[in-house]
């Protein structure tokens, strides 16, 4: 990571390089670690949409500021989790958070010079997307026409969520500094 | 590490999102084909985490009993009204099930009458709602030898709740009868016409082909039926209400939305199994 940057930095010891993994690895691990709260009994109503809902949030976030600690392994791999943790076909997830990676990616240039307001209707837009997505893969993989409304009220809730998470996300990110080579 | 020039670099990191999304279309492929592997992965996804959430379920639902708590202090009056009200009902019911059980008790004992085994039951915790957007299930955390099956039947305090589906060696998953796949075969209990219970994921399944001549009734005990020997017949499932568009569907007897503990039942049923995982259930449909 380090040798592509220019410059005198201090020589590598294991705690630098320590420090450097955790902060590196940080959006992800925090990711995994609010899922998996996210999957515990807390008998909140519609709590598995609300467990896609903030995967969908975490991997757009992490994609958009700070993509060397969100690539797509890192998504597919948050994605195949959701699929495992929850009752739908495995791969749904996996595709439509790989797919928000790739929007984000797409969009990043423009849109991270952007004001919140304007990331956040992105954001909105691409939950909707992948909402839709789910859906279709949904319906082809159970070869039966589902009601579309579940995931209809998951993009909403991700809509909802994602200014919530994203104050914390942006304090997260930036206490995490510049320290990863982005 | 090996040390790569930028160019390779690059293109390898613009290929990697291509190759795993082409990945993630294999992988629903292999999940369709293969519905054990997936459903392995699962387990064991579920046994890992099913201790973890034991240990999380007992502060969490003390601190949802202290909310419920706050909530009923507010109803005081009213509840303490209306329990009374029903306890009084209750009583002369009460009364009217003693002389029945006597009555019952004495012709069993003119009519040679074989009682039905007493089923084993395990009582296990309810840890996590492990349905999804388009699935209604629970998970049950197990100790290691637990000896449950799938196909096995849950209850709850008041009726049924579903049927176990997967089982891990720490875990179980317990597909709730408003699961869309979930078909169970039952029984009106006043006009004993049978008929077919399917879930919908919403919190009331639907009551489907009953014989013609007969009309679920507004208020109706739904019982389970021995049908396809998938389950014992007389479990208490629900009560029948009409939607507003004049649907009949099931109010179920068990608090399905707040489930704590179950008791899993083996009645030594190997009849139909119970749905495994939303794909399999759509192939067995065809």
């Amino acid at each position: 990571m380090s040798d592509r940057l220019p410059g005198i930095r201090p020589r590598q010891n294991i705690l630098l390089r320590l420090d450097g993994f955790a902060r590196y690895s940080f959006p992800a691990a925090a990711t995994v670690l609010l899922l998996l709260l996210g999957a515990a009994p807390l008998g909140l109503p519609g709590q598995a949409q609300l467990l896609v809902a903030t995967s969908l949030a975490c991997v757009f976030f992490w994609s958009l500021f700070r993509p060397s600690s969100m690539a797509p392994p890192q998504v597919f791999l948050i994605g195949l989790l959701v699929d495992l943790l929850g009752f739908a076909p495995i791969g749904v997830n996996v595709l439509s958070l790989l797919s928000t990676h790739g929007v984000a990616m797409l969009w990043r240039r423009f849109l991270t010079r952007q004001g919140f307001f304007l990331v956040w209707l992105a954001f909105v837009v691409v939950a909707m997307g992948a909402a839709l997505m789910q859906w279709l893969m949904t319906c082809v993989l159970v070869l039966a026409l589902l009601p579309p409304w579940p995931v209809l009220f998951q993009a909403a809730l991700a809509g909802g969520l994602y200014p919530l998470l994203a104050v914390l996300l942006t304090r997260a990110h930036q206490s995490l500094g510049q320290a990863d080579g982005t | 590490m090996i040390r790569l020039s930028i160019p390779v670099r690059q293109a390898l990191s613009k290929l990697t999102l291509p190759v795993l999304m082409a990945a993630a279309f294999g992988l629903m492929l292999l999940g369709k084909a293969d519905a054990l592997l997936a459903e392995r992965a699962r387990m064991a996804v579920s046994d890992a985490l099913a201790p973890i959430y034991g240990v999380l379920a007992a502060p969490l639902s003390s601190v949802r009993a202290t909310i419920d708590n706050m909530q009923h202090m507010l109803t005081l009056f009213s509840d303490n009204a209306r329990l009374r009200e029903e306890n009084e009902r209750l009583r002369k019911w009460q009364a009217v099930a003693m002389t029945l059980d006597a009555e019952n008790a004495l012709l069993k004992a003119n009519l040679r009458w074989v009682p039905d085994p007493t089923p084993s039951y395990v009582t296990s915790r309810v840890v996590a709602d492990a349905g999804g957007v388009y699935a209604r299930a629970v998970l049950l955390s197990l100790g290691p030898n637990h000896g449950i099956m799938k196909g096995q039947i849950a209850l709850d305090d008041r009726g049924l709740v579903g049927r176990v589906t997967e089982v891990g060696t720490r875990s179980a998953r317990v597909l709730l009868l408003t699961d869309i796949n979930s078909r169970i075969p039952v029984v009106m209990e006043q006009s004993r016409a049978r008929a077919m219970l399917v879930g919908t994921n919403g919190p009331r399944p639907r009551l489907l082909h009953w014989p013609e001549g007969v009309q679920p009734a507004e208020g109706e005990r739904i019982v389970t039926s021995a049908e396809a020997n998938a389950f014992p017949a007389g479990l208490p499932v629900g009560t029948v209400r009409f939607t507003a568009s004049n649907v009949p569907e099931v109010q179920p007897e068990a608090r399905l939305d707040r489930l704590e503990v179950v008791r899993l039942f083996d009645y030594g049923l190997r009849g139909a199994l119970a749905p495994e995982s939303p794909n399999r259930a759509a192939e067995r449909r065809r």
